[in-house]
């Protein structure tokens, strides 16, 4: 019996191939769509944990070369025995086994911070310096390397391509081409220390720790879109299925009523879905390997952009995304195949397959899901309001997302009833009534689309607003043409001597670290000058906030800071001072307390005074001529138009990734429908046959069908628009301000919607297309046949 | 702090042997293979032998000086430079398997300073050269035309010094002419000592500039295992007693309860007198809790082969040495037959 009823089930499929290959196009591509999002997520995660820096020694100042040359093994020895307690970090790029390493060697005996846990192990040091000496390699790394005369040991926080070993070993594997770059300063200070030499200065690490901070937002990026692609997957998925049921609700009546139990089928269809679920899941992993190969390569660029090198831009097959990618596959199947047992358990043996019956069944269904859709906003909100954190504001997405979803068969169903209330004409009429019996079957797929609309509606939203209040700020904070630091305050003075007649104006950058609630904060001093009245990026401020600055009767503080502290305009600080201002900060982990110079003077007396902002017309000039005037090195003069440059070019990169994405999900959408109408298309024929008979042709009635799909595409878009803003706000007023301390005003870019509904609409137009076109052809035979064999 | 604990091997593991912290200096009796060993009848080269023996395993140049400032106040200071081998070779780059690790400290009567380095050899960064003789690591340094007469220097965070040592009598030699026995076993180190330094200089504490004079001791001893596996600790002494006599003893304990003693009497003029394992006694008679533990800061010391029976009360019995391998170390005061000033060292505490 068994055997006899799978024969029915291939046999089916045999019949109807394209109906088994949509199916498994639809589990694959929604799985496609997830883990390859999932695979850029956890390339760019597992990356910027290890480029935050390759030695977990970010906050460790440094000690440079004042020119920017490497330092020579005297130059280190010299610089300890003054005191100075630095540590050597000998880097350089050797071929080993056909491959191509990073090679970075660490002196552990003086290394200032912790040294890797894998490191410690075993015998520790021993270990380290002995005959045979540690390398610590990624676990992809460690495979590659056949090293004899080392113990590889796979540690998964080095960036790939990376060795971290000691130094001396670093330096054979080198063959004495590497460099030091850089030495690692203690924070210990003795206190006979002697001055630094002139050759050499010290660099704090505040920048790289900001730019940090900022990635954050690609990566939020990333993961929201990891999220929103998820839902719109399993709506797909159950999609498929459900349909694939509804297909063969004959077969499975038929089947019955020969006497095979339900017991049995429903083991049947459970196996055949696995199997296909098994499948579809491995050509969907395999796929979305192939998107995130093709997209990876900017988010490599965009870190390796931040962080100078030492981003692998090669896709890694990592288990987790693997098996998230198998398991969505079997999930959203498995949801979909519970509802579709439930139905065949509850299917009477000799029921017809009514059409319009079941289009009655499912809009109680819809008011159903409707209901559940007001209960998920409820819950959203409640969840907002009671707790607060990142999990919160994702739940409250999430909410959102699958609410709306749920909500949209029975408003496009409303929408549908409505628009028949107001037709007068016959066939108007017969047009929304026939929409609305479709849309039980095209309602998943419609309310992927929704999702997927919304989803990148939202996203851009988000990175687009990012991008201009970024930019602004950016024009706003960095408003001197040309930033310069000296080494010493001889130079200082010189350099600001020489500038005096030249520039229009010298403004210090002063600042001293301190702490704020346990947390370290910078404090700045600022003089009374027009640039920061007409560009500093106030939020908000008391009326006469700079002349009330300037006389030193408070301070300024960062947005994060402000919201940390939950500080408010004229709340006194714990420094004593009044708060008359607070203005945004974007990019900066860090709180800021900004003061007029003269009380800054007197509070730091020991605060170096190094660092200037130029307000000039010529900075190209001024850069040359401080260039020749003084032996400078590219650190210490920085042209603010390039400083801008590179940080709008990160953003270039977020968004070739957020368009690919946009594009991708939009077409797994438009298959979502375009398998549906297919679908559709043959149970239609008993609701066409009539119409066809009383006079209308089978083009004209393929024009309707096209039409009808475009319909309730715009409908949905037009909800989707809504929902996509909502998000946005969300992601901008409530995610990133639990993520970063800082709130991003929203700006709204219609046209971005525009072409966002012209790809929509398209999508579905080529989905609506080739139903359409098999429905001009369909052999007017088939049409009679409804008419003599109506069962 | 991680490094912390990796240093803790290098000396524990590598050096000294164990891992586990209480035995920090104990077994330094692990297997030497290829290193040299102390003979007995061994003829010293000076001033070659002020220099560093990369061929052994391990090294040290030990400075302890009894001070006081011009109120009378008691102070102390340390300088060590241990060196210590993977291999008994050397060579002129990073692969040295020397590494070097020096402990300065200064101890007031209530207060303990102390600053640790630790560098690799081959580099420059620390070593010691014979003629002229210079010690250093990092910024800290000893060094003179000869030992006789040096000059002495390191800082930490809170606290740094200098000072200049004249030596006042000649170089003595522990154990059977400088070959110090540790064990029945036959274990041993080459082992003398300077104890005539005369002091002065200058101390800077967190008080201010402070001038100091006094008198300091420098010990030199090397070895490749000098310790069988079963001495886990010990209790070292030296004292400079105000008739010109000077005294050195020391006390090993083995895991298994035995003890091994050594001791030295150094006549004003510089003869000595070596003393088997029996002949000094040193027990325990007042105990202060150091950080976290229960260490002996009073003791009654006696050699009656000498009529010494003294009492010895640390200066500042929070003399701890919180370096990557902890241990004891203060000045002294001694009262009883004889008084005076000195040293003392516990470590297995």
């Amino acid at each position: 019996m068994t055997r006899v009823s799978a024969s029915a089930f291939w046999s089916y499929w045999m019949r109807n191939p394209w109906q088994l290959a949509m199916l498994l196009a639809g589990l694959a591509l929604s799985t496609a769509l997830w883990s390859g999002v999932q695979a850029i997520n956890a390339e760019a995660r597992a990356s910027y944990a290890s480029a935050a820096d390759v030695l977990d020694a970010g906050d460790v100042a440094r000690v440079l070369k004042s020119d920017g040359s490497s330092f020579t093994v005297e130059d280190y020895v010299a610089l300890r025995r003054l005191g100075w307690l630095v540590s050597p970090v000998l880097e350089g790029e050797t071929e080993l086994d056909g491959h191509r390493f990073r090679i970075v060697g660490i002196e552990p005996l003086t290394f200032p911070a912790a040294l890797p846990e894998r490191l410690q192990e075993g015998d520790g040091l021993v270990d380290m310096v002995g005959a045979r000496p540690v390398v610590l390699a990624h676990p992809d790394d460690v495979t590659l390397l056949t090293l004899t005369d080392m113990q590889v040991r796979a540690d998964r926080t080095r960036p790939r391509g990376n060795l971290l070993m000691d130094i001396a070993a670093a330096d054979r594997l080198l063959a004495s081409q590497g460099e030091i770059r850089r030495l690692l300063l203690n924070p210990q200070k003795p206190i006979n220390q002697k001055p630094l030499p002139r050759d050499f200065r010290v660099a704090r690490t505040d920048v790289q720790a900001d730019v940090a901070r900022l990635t954050q937002s690609f990566h939020l990026n990333l993961t929201a879109f990891g999220l929103l692609s998820f839902a719109v997957g399993i709506f797909i998925v159950y999609g498929a299925v459900g349909l694939a049921f509804e297909q063969r609700r004959s077969m499975f009546r038929t089947l019955r009523a020969l006497g095979i139990s339900l017991r049995t089928l429903v083991i049947m269809l459970a196996l055949e879905l696995s199997v296909f679920a098994g499948l579809a899941g491995l050509a969907g992993v395999g796929l979305g390997y192939v998107i995130a190969a093709a997209l990876l390569p900017d988010v490599a660029a965009t870190l390796r952009g931040l962080y100078g090198a030492d981003v692998a831009g090669q896709l890694q097959l990592r288990t987790s995304w693997w098996l998230s990618g198998m398991a969505m596959a079997f999930g959203g199947t498995a949801v979909a195949a519970c509802a579709a047992i439930y139905k065949l358990a509850r299917m009477p043996v000799l029921s017809f397959n009514h059409p319009r019956a079941m289009r009655i069944g499912t809009s109680r269904a819809a008011r159903g899901l409707a209901i559940t859709a007001v209960g998920l906003f409820a819950l959203g909100i409640g969840i907002q309001t009671v707790a607060s954190g990142l999990l919160a504001g994702f739940a409250l997405l999430a909410c959102l997302l699958v609410g709306a979803a749920f909500a949209l068969p029975w408003l496009l169903d409303r929408a549908l009833c409505l628009a028949q209330g107001q037709s007068r004409s016959a066939l108007v009429q017969w047009f929304w009534a026939d929409s609305r019996q479709q849309l039980p079957g095209l309602s998943m797929a419609l309310m992927a689309l929704l999702l997927a609309m919304a989803a990148n509606i939202g996203v851009s939203t988000m990175v687009s607003s990012f991008r201009l209040t970024f930019t602004d700020y950016l024009d706003q904070r960095l408003s001197s043409e040309i930033y310069l630091s000296a080494t010493t305050t001889e130079e200082a003075q010189e350099i600001t001597a020489f500038l005096r007649d030249r520039v229009d104006a010298i403004l210090p950058i002063m600042s001293a670290q301190s702490r704020v609630g346990g947390l370290p904060a910078e404090v700045y001093g600022i003089i009374d000058h027009s640039t920061y009245r007409t560009n500093w990026p106030l939020i908000d401020a008391e009326p006469d906030v700079w002349d009330a600055l300037a006389a030193g009767d408070g301070a300024l503080v960062n947005e994060q800071l402000a919201r940390r502290q939950g500080w408010t305009l004229g709340d006194t600080l714990p420094s004593g001072d009044r708060l008359l201002g607070i203005y945004s900060d974007y990019g900066n982990a860090v709180g800021q307390i900004i003061l007029s110079a003269d009380v800054f003077v007197q509070r730091y007396p020991e605060a170096d005074r190094l660092r200037f902002g130029l307000r000039t017309n010529a900075a190209a000039e001024i850069t040359e001529a401080l260039n020749t005037a003084f032996d400078l090195n590219e650190d210490q003069v920085v042209n603010q138009s390039e400083l801008k440059a590179f940080s709008l070019q990160v953003f270039e990169r977020t968004f070739a990734v957020t368009g690919a994405l946009n594009i991708l999900t939009l077409s797994v959408a438009g298959l979502a429908i375009f398998i549906s109408l297919l679908t559709l298309a043959t149970m239609r024929l008993p609701q066409l046959a009539p119409v066809w008979a009383l006079g209308l042709t089978r083009a004209a009635l393929s024009r309707l069908e096209l039409l009808r799909a475009i319909c309730l595409a715009a409908m949905t878009t037009a909800l989707a628009l809504p929902v996509g803003l909502i998000l946005a706000w969300v992601l901008l007023a409530i995610v990133n301000v639990e993520a970063f301390g800082w709130r991003l005003p929203m700006y709204v870019f219609p046209i971005d919607y525009m072409r966002l509904t012209v790809l929509a609409l398209i999508a579905a137009l080529l989905a609506a297309l080739w139903p359409a076109i098999r429905l001009a052809r369909t052999d007017t035979q088939s049409l009679l046949k409804v008419f003599s064999n109506e069962r | 702090m991680n490094a912390k604990i990796l240093i803790f091997f290098v000396f524990a593991v590598i050096t000294l042997g164990n891992t586990a912290q209480a035995q920090g200096f104990a077994n330094l009796g692990r297997t030497a293979e290829g290193f040299s060993e102390p003979q007995r009848g061994y003829t010293f080269d000076f001033p070659k032998d002020h220099g560093a023996h990369p061929d052994f395993q391990i090294e040290w140049w030990y400075l302890t000086a009894n001070l006081k400032d011009d109120a009378g106040r008691d102070l102390g200071l340390q300088w060590t430079l241990f060196r210590s081998a993977l291999a008994p070779e050397s060579n002129p780059t990073w692969s040295s398997p020397q590494i070097w690790m020096g402990h300065a400290a200064v101890t007031t009567p209530d207060a303990h300073f102390v600053a640790e380095r630790l560098s690799r050899g081959g580099i420059g960064q620390a070593g010691v050269t014979a003629a002229p003789f210079d010690a250093w690591i990092d910024d800290w340094q000893m060094t003179g035309e000869t030992l006789d007469a040096v000059t002495l220097t390191a800082s930490g965070e809170d606290f740094a010094y200098e000072v200049s040592l004249t030596a006042q009598g000649p170089l003595v030699f522990h154990g059977e002419n400088g070959y110090s026995q540790k064990s029945d076993s036959g274990r041993a180190s080459y082992y003398y000592s300077q104890p005539f330094y005369k002091v002065s200089g200058t101390l800077i504490l967190p008080e201010g500039p402070v001038a100091v004079t006094g008198t300091a001791w420098l010990d030199r001893e090397w070895a490749s295992q000098p310790l069988a596996a079963t001495q886990v600790s010990w209790d070292w002494f030296s004292m400079v007693f105000d008739d010109g006599a000077r005294m050195m003893g020391f006390v090993l304990h083995d895991s298994d309860g035995g003890d091994y003693t050594q001791a030295t009497w150094i006549t004003p003029d510089g003869q000595t007198i070596a003393y088997p394992d029996g002949a000094f006694e040193a027990t325990a008679m007042q105990r202060s809790a150091v950080a976290g533990r229960d260490v002996p800061t009073g003791w009654r010391v006696k050699l009656p082969e000498q009529g010494v029976d003294v009492t010895v009360t640390a200066l500042n019995p929070q003399a701890w040495m919180d370096t990557s391998v902890p241990y004891w170390e203060g000045p002294v005061t001694i009262l009883g037959s004889h008084s005076g000033r000195g040293y003392l060292e516990m470590t297995g505490y």
